[in-house]
């Protein structure tokens, strides 16, 4: 209750320093509009649909983008964490493209798919496969040994071991890794929407695109508030039941 | 099977081992972890290895337990050559090697999980009975962090007899506990070999517990590992972990392990 308490008071304050700096009249009005004006603007997009428009877009393609993702990235993880021949190839191949930043694909996606929805889900899911094959593979491999001989004494074999006692075993660095390329696909899909422009959907970052090409700041802000709000809810809703069950399964962390 | 028979547990096995010899490839080096160990072990006999750590103990216990193999000899486990590992022998850990994800029962079902031949229920009632008897009654439903090192080393002990193994292969199981807890775990481990009559082999550095738990001690000395002197201990049971007699058996055993200690650093191999 309390802990609640202050943070609504943080948030109070940071509104109430924000709306103070607006009355000083440091900067242009055009440049930073007051909160009323921002959250006019949210109502208004709210009431004619827009907005809830363009999230149900953005989500359905971050959705689909990341559950396919997942869906190569999690096998692979194991793959490469399990075969040294997998390590040297695929493993170095996803070091490496972990490394390239998602807007990178933008170009090149374009160029294959033209400004369709294919391009949109291959930049998400280039964005978030090789993250989440990287957190697999490193969760793998911290797995403490004595499991899996303590499996195989008591007469486990290879693939009873995998399902009964390396996957359970890595599910904390496996929840990690899938949020860690839900963050992935998340920014991959915003620097997409707000690079390619497509006929078949307007997500929040063509809502944001637009709202620079019409210099509407409160637009601009507005939707930048939205997508800060998804992604909190996201994690709290998707990802920290999980973490806290397994914080208190495994006794790490804060319980 | 029935649930009785299961509980009763089949006879211990005899296990013989022939001119074993291990070498492990470093980086570096070639290290000679065993030569031409040759044991036999009667059935139900508590047979304690004990020797300086690098004298290759707990590799011979791997290789019993067909985690390793040897490059040389073989292991016996009742006139079968042991090739892999089983659930017909079984180790405990030093770690306590639990699984985390799994609370303590269900610990304890996992290696039962993979006994063919019974059903479901019957291996609910085995667990119950084996955490029982490591008096953990009240701690079935505890994840393993929530356990104290002497409970975890206690479900541990009860997921390893659980399965009914002929052979129990402890690889210094209490080393990591207080010194209470150990002497708490010595009176129970003697009352359960009675009890369950298991062939046991169990390795530790510590005399005192060699000398309070074993049958016979068997004198190990490093590289390369070998087998030096087998000491009978014919002390009535339950024995006292501070009685003088235990003391007395002690001191023998170390100055056994001092001289071929010396010996081992005096020739230089």
């Amino acid at each position: 209750m309390r802990r609640t308490l202050l943070a609504i008071l943080f948030f109070v304050a940071l509104v109430a320093i924000w709306s103070a700096l607006v009355r000083a009249n440091i900067w242009s009005p055009i440049l930073l509009p007051a909160p009323g004006q921002v959250a006019q603007y949210l109502a208004h997009a709210f009431q004619d649909g827009t907005l809830l428009t363009a999230a149900g877009v953005t989500l359905r393609r971050l959705l689909m983008g990341y559950a396919i993702g997942l869906t190569i990235g999690l096998p692979l993880g194991l793959l490469t964490a399990s075969s040294k021949f997998v390590e040297d190839t695929i493993g170095v191949m996803a070091l490496g493209l972990q490394t390239l930043p998602s807007v990178c694909w933008v170009p090149l996606a374009l160029l294959w798919f033209g400004q369709t929805e294919g391009a949109m889900l291959f930049v998400v899911i280039m964005g978030t496969v090789w993250s989440v094959v990287i957190a697999t593979d490193t969760g793998v491999r911290t797995i403490p040994p004595i499991y899996a001989r303590a499996a195989r004494t008591m007469g486990s074999k290879p693939l009873h071991k995998w399902i009964y006692v390396i996957l359970p075993a890595s599910l904390p660095f496996l929840v990690s890794g899938m949020k860690q390329g839900w963050a992935f696909a998340w920014r991959s899909l915003m620097a997409a929407e707000i690079y390619v422009t497509i006929l078949t959907g307007f997500g929040l970052g063509h809502l944001l695109h637009y709202g620079r090409e019409l210099n509407a700041m409160d637009q601009v802000i507005g939707i930048m508030l939205v997508i800060i709000f998804i992604g909190l809810l996201a994690d709290k809703t998707l990802f920290s039941p999980w973490e806290r069950f397994l914080h208190r399964r495994w006794g790490t962390g804060r319980t | 099977m029935s649930l009785q028979e299961e509980l009763q547990g089949p006879p211990p096995a005899k296990l013989v081992v022939e001119h074993v010899s291990k070498w492990f490839q470093q980086k570096r080096q070639t290290v000679h972890a065993l030569d031409d160990v040759s044991l036999e072990v009667a059935e139900g006999e508590f047979i304690v290895i004990v020797g300086p750590s690098g004298c290759g103990k707990s590799t011979l216990l791997d290789i019993i337990a067909g985690l390793e193999k040897p490059d040389k000899g073989r292991v016996m486990a009742d006139n079968q050559p042991v090739l892999h590992p089983g659930r017909h022998r079984l180790v405990m850990f030093q770690e306590s090697a639990l699984f985390p994800w799994l609370n303590a029962f269900g610990n304890v079902m996992f290696g039962l999980k993979l006994k063919p031949g019974l059903r479901n229920s019957e291996r609910r009632e085995v667990a119950k009975f084996f955490l029982h008897l490591v008096g953990l009654k009240k701690f079935m439903q505890a994840n393993v962090h929530e356990l104290s090192g002497g409970m975890k080393q206690r479900v541990a002990l009860a997921r390893a007899l659980a399965p009914n193994p002929r052979v129990l292969l402890m690889d210094e199981p209490f080393a990591a506990l207080d010194a209470m807890t150990r002497e708490q775990l010595y009176g129970d481990i003697q009352r359960i070999w009675e009890k369950r009559r298991k062939t046991i082999i169990f390795v530790t550095h510590n005399v005192r517990e060699a000398a309070c738990l074993a049958d016979r001690v068997v004198i190990m000395s490093p590289t390369p590992g070998r087998i030096r002197e087998v000491f009978e201990v014919s002390l009535p049971r339950p024995r006292d972990f501070n009685s003088i007699e235990i003391a007395e058996h002690a001191s023998k055993l170390t100055a056994a392990l001092k001289e071929y200690g010396a010996h081992a650093a005096a020739t230089g191999s």
